[in-house]
């Protein structure tokens, strides 16, 4: 029993375990590795990522998968660029409107989202992996290919302004982690995932809603990935069709090496954080002790296997699909 | 031939083989009969090599045997036929017949499907069926599914030395009469093929296919009765002779319902498929108690007044209000609490603390505007784990940790705590011990006290006598009989069962 419950707390440590031994080990190969600079570097190409990767995690506690996040942050990017621009093109003169816009538009996609997976009962991997192509093809309808830039230094203040060293946007996201982990932890809403998660058929059997939870979850996930486009284009000052790309496979396996179990049921939004600043100190310390990039990516598949291996008790699963 | 002596096999809590002595012989057919939980599926479990016995010995041929599992015991030339079906339905005929025996028919790495049809032919030939070997599964009737399920197993003639025991479990549940006729001949004639050993729920199908049976009780064999040497009544007596203790099933504090309070009324229901022209009342601190064989319409029952299944027909009225949308969140709303019999599916979800689980259904009254008041959760659990004294380290513990009790206590704290009065019970005391079934035979004593209304589906018909006020009899579907429970006037297991089969 003590072996059992060594192995239990081992595996809910192992995350944080490891982005310390990251660091460490990257510190001892370069020590500018621990540069005030380096942190807020790692930061800043963390916090999109994070929001991205916040909104799965609710999505996978419930026992899903939502694979539509590049297209929605892409599709957010340039729609808040055209608004912010239509609205004045600065965020003083009601350029700030496009904010609200935006959040309510990520929340559309969701919806949509979660209605297909729902109401046509269409696996969640499949309606979201089709509705995050027709979010990139309509970004690319709407720039025709092209990059819209914003120019607005108050805006950009998201990224330039700095407190302590660490610029504006890095503030926002640890507001709305905080908001996040609120979420799950103390509304019925965010209980309403695990229960989901955890039982689908007990949820049901306890009177819950499960349809609309499960909309519910693909709503809030698309606001979180609308407020990562907003991030984008603040990081870039620009928005593309392809502002979206790669967060699919970081934000999936942040969330998966962070110790969020991909059946459901199991962590939460702390192990996403953890999971995040371990795939952005890899990136980050890669370059640093001065690794060619395309062994990044090779590491992360890695990673993500080892993670699953670690956290999964495969005893008790006798097949696997 | 094959033979067990003095087989014994215990689980946690469970005696479920008492010292078991078995045998059939070369042709014969043995029928196996008792009630649920008898013991009946354990010694079938043994037979075909799934559990290894604690103690006694298996002897085939006089030779002593043991199996780690049903593969070798099918090497011995053991085999069942499953009554959930076993057949994988996408795959054909044949593809299903030599499921990993595809060996045979392999050369240089490719099936040869010409020679596995033709082979699958031969199989089908031996249970009379003309099928083209080809055809995907799914398209049979459960006829014909059963059929391919036995040719299946016939096909260990091919592949072991000596006589074959074939063990067909409640084959005829889903079947027809004519084609349980069918089946009977077929079976008959493939005694010059194999032994059978054959259970059933249905005694006049057993008493007239078996050439003995076996009379299980309490996990022992208390009879063994030749072909036509009893009648199904005598055969029953000895499946139920035995003594009921009034004050395990908290009889003394059995008190008279509220006939004046009707919680619940439902008139002549009719569901899709066989159930039809259910009428009942519950009232105020009654315990009604649904009472017949698996399949007989008990949990769809439950399973309608939840809101989970709904009618095609006939009215259910709850607190006098004609329920006319059926889901669990309306159920829930009018005060109806269900606890299923699958606790690990649908009645706790593991990985959740005590307290998550108890608020799950009523979140609503824990939370303003969907944010929840997380103090009043763990207040609530802190004293319902005190009432009834579940035994948890404290209200953060993981439920999934819990014993088979506290696990039900929790499940029954979360409804009592939300205020349900029509609590529908399903297997309550299923896999319990015993001291934990009496703590939950004292809660829902507590409960009639307390005005609620129990719908009951109890473990075993004498937990049902002793608990009951009225006790309902289903067979296939309808209600065969009512009875009224009173205290010292209470029916015999005898008066339940001629009912029942």
């Amino acid at each position: 029993m003590s072996q059992l419950l060594d192995r239990d707390r081992l595996i809910r440590w192992a995350p944080l375990l490891v982005l310390v031994g990251l660091v460490i080990l990257f510190a001892l190969v370069n020590p500018a590795f621990l540069s005030q600079r380096n942190f807020a570097r790692i930061a800043i190409a963390a916090a999109p990522a994070l929001m991205v990767a916040i909104g799965v995690t609710f999505i996978i506690i419930m026992g899903s998968i939502d694979l539509s996040m590049e297209g929605t942050v892409g599709l957010t990017a340039v729609l808040f660029c055209f608004i912010f621009l239509a609205t004045g093109g600065t965020l003083a003169t009601g350029g700030w409107l496009a904010i609200p816009a935006i959040l309510l538009v990520g929340a559309l996609i969701g919806l949509v989202n979660g209605l297909i997976h729902v109401r046509l009962r269409i696996p969640s991997f499949m309606a979201s992996l089709a509705l995050g192509f027709v979010g990139t093809g309509a970004a690319v309808l709407l720039t025709g290919g092209n990059i819209v830039k914003i120019e607005d230094d108050t805006f950009r203040a998201l990224l330039t302004w700095r407190i302590a060293g660490f610029p504006l946007m890095v503030y926002v996201v640890a507001v709305l982690t905080l908001l996040a982990s609120f979420i799950q932890s103390y509304t019925t809403l965010g209980r309403n995932f695990y229960a989901v998660g955890g039982g689908e058929e007990l949820a049901h059997a306890s009177g819950l809603n499960v349809r609309r939870v499960r909309i519910l979850g693909f709503v809030l996930a698309g606001v979180f990935y609308a407020v990562a486009g907003i991030l984008q284009v603040a990081k870039l000052g620009q928005a593309e069709s392809v502002s979206g790309a790669n967060f699919m496979f970081i934000s999936i396996t942040s969330v998966v090496v962070g110790g969020v179990a991909l059946w459901g049921g199991i962590g939460g939004v702390w192990n996403t954080v953890v999971g995040v600043l371990i795939v952005n100190v890899i990136n980050n310390g890669m370059v640093v002790i001065g690794l060619p990039d395309y062994l990044q990516d090779g590491m992360l598949g890695l990673l993500v296997i080892v993670a699953v291996v670690l956290s999964t008790d495969r005893r008790s699963v006798s097949f696997v699909k | 031939m094959y033979q067990l002596r003095a087989v014994d096999k215990k689980f946690p809590g469970v005696h479920a083989l008492k010292a078991v002595d078995f045998e059939i012989r070369r042709g014969e057919i043995v029928g196996l009969v008792g009630e649920n939980g008898a013991g009946k599926s354990t010694l079938m479990k043994v037979i075909y090599g799934a559990y290894q016995p604690d103690a006694g010995t298996i002897s085939v041929d006089g030779k002593s045997v043991r199996f780690q599992n049903p593969r070798q015991a099918m090497e011995k030339g053991i085999g069942m036929v499953f009554q959930e079906q076993s057949l994988i339905p996408n795959l054909t005929v044949m593809e299903n017949i030599f499921l990993g025996y595809e060996q045979q028919f392999v050369r240089l790495g490719v099936i040869n499907w010409q020679a596995m049809s033709s082979a699958a032919r031969q199989q089908l030939a031996k249970v009379k069926l003309d099928i083209d070997p080809a055809t995907v599964t799914s398209a049979l009737s459960f006829a014909q599914r059963q059929l391919v399920e036995l040719a299946k197993v016939l096909t260990l003639e091919e592949r072991v030395d000596g006589d074959l025991v074939i063990l067909l479990d409640e084959p005829t549940s889903v079947l027809a009469e004519d084609e349980v006729k069918m089946l009977f001949t077929i079976v008959r004639d493939l005694t010059k093929r194999a032994s059978f050993i054959f259970v059933s729920h249905r005694m006049d199908e057993v008493m007239e296919l078996s050439d003995r049976i076996y009379v299980m009780k309490d996990g022992a064999v208390v009879d063994v009765v030749a072909h036509g040497a009893a009648t199904v009544g005598q055969i029953q007596h000895k499946m139920v002779g035995r003594s009921v203790d009034r004050e395990y099933y908290r009889e003394q504090r059995q008190k008279p319902y509220d006939a004046a309070n009707v919680l619940l009324e439902m008139d002549g229901i009719a569901l899709p498929g066989r159930i039809r022209d259910i009428s009942l009342t519950l009232h105020a601190g009654e315990v009604l108690c649904l009472v017949g064989t698996e399949g007989a319409g008990r949990e769809a029952i439950l399973r309608t007044i939840y809101g989970m299944r709904t009618p095609v027909s006939g009215t259910l009225k709850i607190k006098g209000n004609v329920i006319r949308t059926f889901n669990p969140q309306a159920a829930v709303a009018a005060g109806v609490g269900y606890v299923p019999r699958e606790r690990k599916v649908e009645g706790i979800v593991a990985g959740m603390t005590v307290y998550e689980n108890m608020t799950l259904s009523q979140m609503g009254r824990y939370s303003r505007a969907g944010v929840l008041n997380v103090a009043a959760e763990k207040a609530l659990a802190r004293d319902w784990i005190a009432r009834l004294s579940i035994k948890a380290h404290s209200e953060y513990a993981d439920c999934g940790n819990l014993s088979g009790g506290n696990q039900q206590k929790v499940v029954l704290s979360k409804w009592r705590s939300g205020g349900s009065d029509i609590m529908l019970l399903d297997h309550p005391t299923r896999g319990l011990d015993i001291g934990a079934k009496e703590d939950v035979y004292e809660m829902i004593r507590d409960m009639s006290d307390d005005g609620v209304g129990v719908i009951l589906v109890a473990d075993t018909l004498e937990e049902a006598i002793g608990l009951s006020h009225s006790i309902i009899v289903l067979k296939d579907g309808t209600i065969q009989q009512r009875f009224d429970c009173k205290p010292g006037a209470k029916p015999t297991l005898y008066d339940l069962l001629h009912f029942m089969i």
